[in-house]
């Protein structure tokens, strides 16, 4: 017997726990797939120091850790499994790897991945020196010498935050500036162990059984260099968590799920979207949380137009 | 589950006649905590693996002796030598076809 619920909210970052806490407000009952990254992207960083009310900052861990708290703290039922299917219109078919759930309304809220380069060596050598989260693996690399690439945010992040422990970290960009925020350029460029390397793309990892090296390409003058390296820190962006939505809803050529512009409506009537998995101008965890907002108050009004 | 540290490590793992999963983890990875929950229900379902955990930060120079560069990271022991290696956080259903490879 399947069941029925008014909302389920298939996510577990800022945008799915607020959606969530509306939704359960609003007496709605709402269930919350998490998928496998519980607390989403804010679990792989360290200090957050941008979210307002927390003028000392705060871990990204604690702070999803108390959106959930507050999440069951109204009420929601959260499941901890991946969506493995959606179909159907209103009620939708939900299925995980252990329940299939009627949903009269869905929040899809399952944000964005980390991108890898797709060079040769990458994959082989994942968990041997390369890696896509510092907060969890910059211990491995006391006193050596790292390669931090990409050009934004999550970029300078890393490298500031890998200084901790290494000896030294190069920042690879393909191109000849920086994406990131002025704040955040201002501080790797002002740390010593922070070095620069522009208009280099990367184009293989080096080493046996573990990173050895970077083959690298200067874009400009077409020139190979060989950068020796313990580690290598992929932070070139994000592609939205969508695969699992094609066929199903409208994306756009990014992945990105397509929505009614000041609105988290979708072209489904129904299935509202908030969070990165939807936004790809700002990508904040402070406008996924708005957005989670916006999606559970369309949710309760769509669901009331269904009853007039 | 048992937490192993350099003094224990090998008098359980060598000695074990069944399998082994290692989970090496630490308090402060976001990935390692997603996979308790999904290393504890492995364990409740596979009754002929022998699951253990490794803190790093505790037992720095177990990593180092097998190599480990990243957590989380999975090794599977069989009669004392390691087997497979891999790290980062995945479902149940791939930690358990991983595994299942060597058993």
């Amino acid at each position: 017997m399947n069941e029925l619920k008014n909302v389920v909210i298939i996510g577990s970052g800022p945008a799915g726990y607020t959606a969530a806490i509306y939704a359960a407000r609003a007496s709605l009952s709402p269930v919350m797939i998490s998928g496998l990254q519980i607390g989403g992207q804010l679990t792989l960083t360290s200090d957050v120091e941008n979210w307002p009310g927390e003028p000392d900052g705060i871990l990204g861990g604690e702070l999803m850790e108390n959106m959930k708290k507050q999440a069951l703290k109204f009420g929601t039922e959260i499941i901890e499994e991946m969506v493995t299917e959606i179909s159907g219109s209103s009620p939708f078919t939900i299925k995980t790897a252990t329940r299939t759930i009627e949903a009269k309304a869905v929040i899809i809220a399952t944000g964005a991945s980390a991108m890898w380069l797709g060079v040769p060596g990458e994959e082989r050598l994942q968990g041997k020196g390369v890696s896509a989260c510092a907060t969890c693996d910059g211990f491995f690399f006391r006193g050596k010498d790292i390669v931090v690439a990409g050009g934004g945010d999550t970029a300078m992040e890393e490298a500031t935050f890998l200084t901790r422990f290494a000896n030294k970290v190069t920042v690879v960009h393909r191109r000849e500036e920086f994406r990131a925020s002025k704040a955040m350029i201002e501080k790797a460029k002002n740390d010593p162990k922070i070095e620069f390397a522009f208009n280099t793309v990367i184009e293989e990892v080096i080493g046996d059984d573990h990173v050895t090296g970077i083959r690298t390409r200067n874009v400009v003058t077409n020139e190979e260099t060989v950068i020796s390296c313990n580690g290598i820190f992929i932070a070139i962006g994000h592609k939205p968590n969508t695969d699992v939505f094609k066929g199903f809803i409208d994306l756009d050529q990014k992945g990105y799920i397509v929505t009614i512009p000041g609105s988290t409506a979708t072209n489904i009537p129904g299935v509202f979207a908030c969070g990165d998995v939807a936004d790809h101008v700002y990508r904040q965890a402070i406008v996924a949380a708005g957005t989670g907002s916006m999606a559970a108050l369309d949710a309760e009004r769509w669901l009331e137009s269904q009853t007039a | 589950m048992q937490e192993l540290n350099s003094a224990t490590f090998d008098s359980v793992v060598l000695q074990s006649s069944s399998p082994v999963l290692i989970d090496f983890w630490a308090p402060w990875c976001g990935p390692c905590k997603t996979m308790a929950p999904v290393l504890e229900a492995y364990a409740n379902e596979h009754s002929e693996i022998l699951v253990v955990k490794v803190n790093v930060d505790e037992a720095p120079d177990l990593a180092q002796r097998f190599n480990v560069l990243s957590i989380p990271t999975f090794m599977v022991m069989k009669g004392g030598g390691v087997v497979e290696q891999f790290a980062g956080a995945m479902t149940k259903e791939v930690l358990a076809e991983r595994v299942a490879r060597h058993v």
